[in-house]
C-alpha cells in the first residue's frame, strides 16, 4: 500500500510540506479509520516532525497514541473467568474458540460456557469449536437464561479447578439497554463463584467510527479490560482500534487473522502500527 | 440508527437557519460542518468531498435566485436533501423476479455482515407476498452455518435445502445446484442461497463464490453489508464488485447507532442501490429500503411515511372497521378497544423504534432509547386483569375490584389508579374531539396510553353498586 512513501519524502521538516500533503496525510489516516479526531491530533504532532526519518517519527507518533497498560491476561486467583463481549458479527464466537485453543497450547486448562443463547445455533457453533480443540463446552437448554448456564459454568469450573473459564456471550447492540443490562448480570452472576480476571471486547477490523461509541458503551456497563480486534487478515487496517486505545486507554490484547484456530496471535504493536501505516 | 448523522445535520442547519440573510460564506461554514459530520459518520473521503462540492456550487448558485423573505435556510437545506436522496440511490428498485421460476437471489459479503439472519428475513418477506422460498445452505465454511439456517428456515416456515452437514464438509457449488434443481423440480418460485462470509481480499474464496454464480446465475446478487462498517466499506465493496460482482445492497444493523455512513458511500462509488434495510433481530425487523425516507430521517425529519405504512399493516381491517362502525354508532370507547389497539402496537414493533420515525426524533434520541418496552406489557396486564365488564365500563371499579386487578396484574392498586385516571381522561379529551373543541388526534398522550384513532361518545352508565362477591356479580353481570 505504502501509504507514506509519497509522503514521508515531503515532510522533512516542516517548511517543504505544503498544505497539499497534509491533506494526503490526512486522506490516509481518515482512510485507516483512525476518525477526524485523532487524525487531527496525529497531524498536529506531525508537523512538528524535524529531521530526516519521517517514516520512524510517524510511527513514533502513532506509537504514542497506544495505551500503556499490560497485554497480557491478567490473572487474579487460579481459577478466573474471562468474559467475552460485543456486538452482533464481529467474531467473539470464533475469538473465544481461538483463544482456548492458544490458551490449551500453552499449558493452561480451560472449559467454555455458551452463553450465547439467542442467536440460532450459536451454541452448537461453539459445540462443534470445542469437540475440534478438545475443550469441554458448558452449555444449557435452547433459549436458556444466558446467567443460569453461566452459574452452572463457574460452578464446574470451580469444581474442575481450570485456570480459564471462557464465557462467549450473544451480541448485542450497544444502544439497546435492556441487552446490556443482561450483560451486566451475566458478569454478577459469575462473579459471585469467580473472579472475572477480564472483559475482552471484540472489534471487528472493518468497523467504522461506531467503534468507539461501542467500546464507551460496553466499559460503562461491563468495565472492558481489553480488545480483541478481528479480520484483520482483510483489507481493513483495523485503525479504530488505535482510536479506542488512545480515546478510552483500553488496550488492544489479541488480534484474530482468520478462520482457522491458529490464526490469532497476542497484540504486536510493531506489526499493527506498520499495517496501519501500510509499510 | 443515523441517529449522530441526524443531529450533527441538525446542528448544522440550526446555525443556518438563525439567519436572516445567508451570505457567501455562511454557505461555506455550513459545507465545512456538514464535511466533518460526513466524516465522522464513515463516510468515504472521495463522496464526501464530491458531494460538498456540490451542494456548494448549487447552493451558492441558488443563492441570488433567493427572494430576500422567504425561507433561505429552508432553500439550502432542500439542496441537501436532494443531494443525499441522489446519493442514497435516487429510487428504490425491487427485486427482478425471473422469467421463468424459480428467482434465484445469492447473498455475499463479508464474515458477521449477517447474511444467514438475512436469508431467513428474505424468505418470510416473499413468503408473506405470496412467493414459495426454498433456502439454500451454501454456507459450508463456519461452523454450524447450516444449522443455523435450518433454526431460522423452520421459524419463518420456509423449508431448507441442506444436503452437506457444513463444518468445512461439502461443496458449496454443488450445493447451490442441487438447490436450483431440488427447487425447480418441487416448483418453488424462490431460491436464497445463503453464501459463507468471505473477505474481498480472499481470492481463493471469492473464485469460489464465482463458481457458485456461475453455476446458478442468480437473477440477483445481493451484497450484504454491515451499517457499522467503516472506510473499508469502499475496498471491499470494489472488491466484491470487481470479483463476484453485484445487483443491489442490503444494509443490516440499522438498529444501532451507527452513522451508516459507509453504505452512502457504497451506493456513490458502485452506482448499486441499497434494496433493503435490516434494522432488528426478530425475523420481521427488515423493509424495502427508501432512499427518499431515509434522506429525511439523517436530516431529522422523521419517517412518517415508514411509520403510516406499519400501523396499516399491524391494524387488521377487520378490526378498523369495526371501530370505525362503533364510532359512527357514537358507542364508548372501551378499555376493550383500547387492548387491542395495544396489541395491534406491539405488532408494529418497539414503541422505541414508532417513536424514532417521528419527526424531531434525533432531538430526543436519548428519552427514545430509554423507553420503557415494559410499560406497554404492564399496561395490558392490567386490562387483561379486568372482567369483560369492567373493560366496558370502568366506572364499576369500587376498591375491592381494583384491588383484585392489582393482584391478578402483579402492579399496585395506584398503578391500576392511575391507569383508569388516563383513560378517563383520554376518554374525555375524545369526546371533546367529536363535540369539535379538541386537540389534533395523537398528541399529548401520556405513555402507556397511544393515542387511539377513534372518537366515542359517552354512554349512560350504569349506576349500580357491584357485589364483591364474584359468584354473585357474575349472576349480576348476566341480568
Amino acid at each position: 500500500m505504502g501509504i507514506f512513501s509519497k509522503f514521508i519524502s515531503k515532510i522533512k521538516g516542516v517548511s517543504t510540506a505544503d498544505p497539499l500533503d497534509w491533506q494526503e496525510l490526512e486522506a490516509e489516516l481518515l482512510a485507516a479509520d483512525l476518525g477526524p479526531s485523532l487524525t487531527s491530533a496525529i497531524i498536529k504532532d506531525a508537523k512538528s516532525i524535524k529531521g530526516d526519518d519521517a517514516l520512524a517519527s510517524l510511527t513514533q507518533i502513532l506509537n504514542s497514541k497506544l495505551s500503556s497498560k499490560s497485554r497480557t491476561l491478567n490473572k487474579v486467583a487460579s481459577t478466573s473467568a474471562l468474559l467475552v463481549v460485543g456486538v452482533n458479527g464481529t467474531g467473539k464466537t470464533t475469538s473465544v474458540a481461538k483463544l482456548a485453543s492458544s490458551l490449551k497450547g500453552s499449558g493452561f486448562s480451560v472449559i467454555l460456557a455458551a452463553a450465547d443463547t439467542f442467536r440460532a445455533a450459536a451454541v452448537e457453533q461453539l459445540q462443534t469449536w470445542g469437540a475440534r480443540i478438545g475443550v469441554e463446552v458448558i452449555a444449557g437448554k435452547d433459549g436458556a437464561e444466558p446467567a443460569s448456564v453461566v452459574f452452572d459454568a463457574a460452578a464446574r469450573a470451580g469444581e474442575q479447578s481450570v485456570n480459564y473459564l471462557l464465557v462467549d456471550t450473544a451480541g448485542r447492540l450497544h444502544n439497546k439497554n435492556d441487552l446490556m443490562a443482561e450483560l451486566g448480570k451475566v458478569k454478577r452472576v459469575i462473579e459471585k463463584s469467580l473472579p472475572v480476571s477480564e472483559v475482552l471486547l471484540v472489534i471487528d477490523a472493518t468497523t467504522g467510527q461506531n467503534g468507539i461509541t461501542q467500546a464507551k458503551i460496553f466499559t460503562e456497563a461491563v468495565e472492558v479490560t481489553g480488545l480483541i480486534v478481528t479480520k484483520l487478515d482483510g483489507s481493513a487496517r483495523g485503525g479504530v482500534a488505535l482510536a479506542i486505545e488512545s480515546a478510552l486507554d483500553i488496550p488492544i490484547k489479541f488480534v484474530g487473522t482468520g478462520e482457522g484456530e491458529s490464526d490469532f496471535a497476542a497484540f504486536d504493536a510493531e506489526r499493527y502500527i506498520s499495517g496501519l501505516i501500510g509499510d | 440508527m443515523f441517529d449522530n448523522l441526524s443531529s450533527k445535520f441538525s446542528n448544522a442547519f440550526s446555525s443556518l437557519r438563525s439567519r436572516g440573510k445567508i451570505s457567501a460564506s455562511d454557505i461555506e461554514n455550513t459545507c465545512s460542518e456538514v464535511r466533518t459530520a460526513l466524516l465522522e459518520s464513515d463516510v468515504a473521503l472521495p463522496v464526501v468531498d464530491s458531494f460538498i462540492e456540490r451542494i456548494r456550487s448549487k447552493s451558492l448558485d441558488a443563492l441570488p435566485n433567493l427572494q430576500s423573505g422567504t425561507n433561505q435556510a429552508q432553500a439550502i437545506f432542500e439542496i441537501v436533501n436532494a443531494e443525499l436522496v441522489e446519493i442514497l440511490g435516487g429510487s428504490a428498485r425491487r427485486v427482478r423476479f425471473a422469467k421463468t421460476a424459480p428467482t434465484v437471489i445469492m447473498l455475499a459479503g463479508l464474515q458477521g455482515a449477517g447474511k444467514t439472519t438475512l436469508a431467513g428475513k428474505l424468505a418470510k418477506f416473499y413468503a408473506e407476498q405470496g412467493n414459495t422460498p426454498l433456502l439454500v445452505a451454501s454456507d459450508l465454511q463456519r461452523p454450524n452455518a447450516v444449522n443455523q439456517l435450518q433454526v431460522v428456515g423452520e421459524s419463518v416456515g420456509v423449508p431448507v435445502f441442506a444436503p452437506e452437514p457444513g463444518n468445512g464438509v461439502g461443496n458449496p457449488v454443488k450445493v447451490a445446484e442441487q438447490g436450483i434443481a431440488f427447487a425447480k423440480s418441487k416448483l418453488y418460485n424462490m431460491v436464497i442461497v445463503d453464501t459463507a462470509g468471505r473477505l474481498g481480499v480472499d481470492e481463493d474464496l471469492m473464485r469460489e463464490a464465482i463458481a457458485i454464480r456461475d453455476a446458478i446465475s442468480p437473477d440477483e446478487i445481493l451484497f450484504v453489508v454491515d451499517a457499522m462498517i467503516g472506510q473499508d466499506a469502499v475496498r471491499t465493496a470494489q472488491a466484491f464488485q470487481d470479483g463476484v460482482g453485484f445487483d443491489g445492497v442490503v444494509l443490516t444493523k440499522l438498529d444501532g447507532d451507527a452513522r451508516g455512513g459507509a453504505a452512502l458511500s457504497i451506493t456513490q462509488l458502485t452506482g448499486k442501490p441499497i434494496m433493503f434495510s435490516s434494522n432488528g433481530e426478530k425475523l420481521s425487523d427488515f423493509d424495502i429500503f427508501y432512499p427518499d425516507r431515509m434522506a429525511s430521517r439523517i436530516l431529522g425529519l422523521g419517517d412518517v411515511a415508514t411509520l403510516a405504512e406499519q400501523a396499516k399493516k399491524a391494524f387488521d381491517g377487520e378490526s378498523s372497521a369495526r371501530l370505525e362502525e362503533k364510532f359512527a354508532r357514537g358507542d364508548d370507547f372501551t378499555l376493550e378497544d383500547f387492548l387491542e389497539q395495544l396489541e395491534a402496537m406491539s405488532k408494529m414493533g418497539s414503541m422505541s423504534k414508532l417513536l424514532g420515525m417521528l419527526p424531531g426524533a434525533a432531538g430526543m434520541k436519548k428519552q427514545i432509547e430509554n423507553f420503557d418496552e415494559s410499560e406497554v406489557v404492564r399496561t395490558k396486564s392490567i386490562v387483561q386483569s379486568m372482567t369483560p365488564l369492567e373493560r366496558r365500563d370502568p366506572k364499576v371499579l369500587n376498591g375491592s375490584r381494583r384491588a383484585r386487578i392489582a393482584l391478578g396484574a402483579g402492579r399496585k392498586v395506584q398503578d391500576v389508579n392511575s391507569l383508569v385516571d388516563k383513560f378517563a381522561a383520554a376518554q374525555k379529551m375524545m369526546k371533546q374531539m367529536r363535540t369539535g373543541k379538541g386537540l389534533p388526534l395523537g398528541m399529548g398522550m401520556p405513555p402507556g396510553m397511544p393515542a387511539p384513532v377513534q372518537k366515542v361518545s359517552q354512554q349512560p352508565a350504569k349506576k349500580k353498586s357491584k357485589s364483591g362477591n364474584p359468584a354473585k356479580r357474575a349472576l349480576e353481570e348476566k341480568g
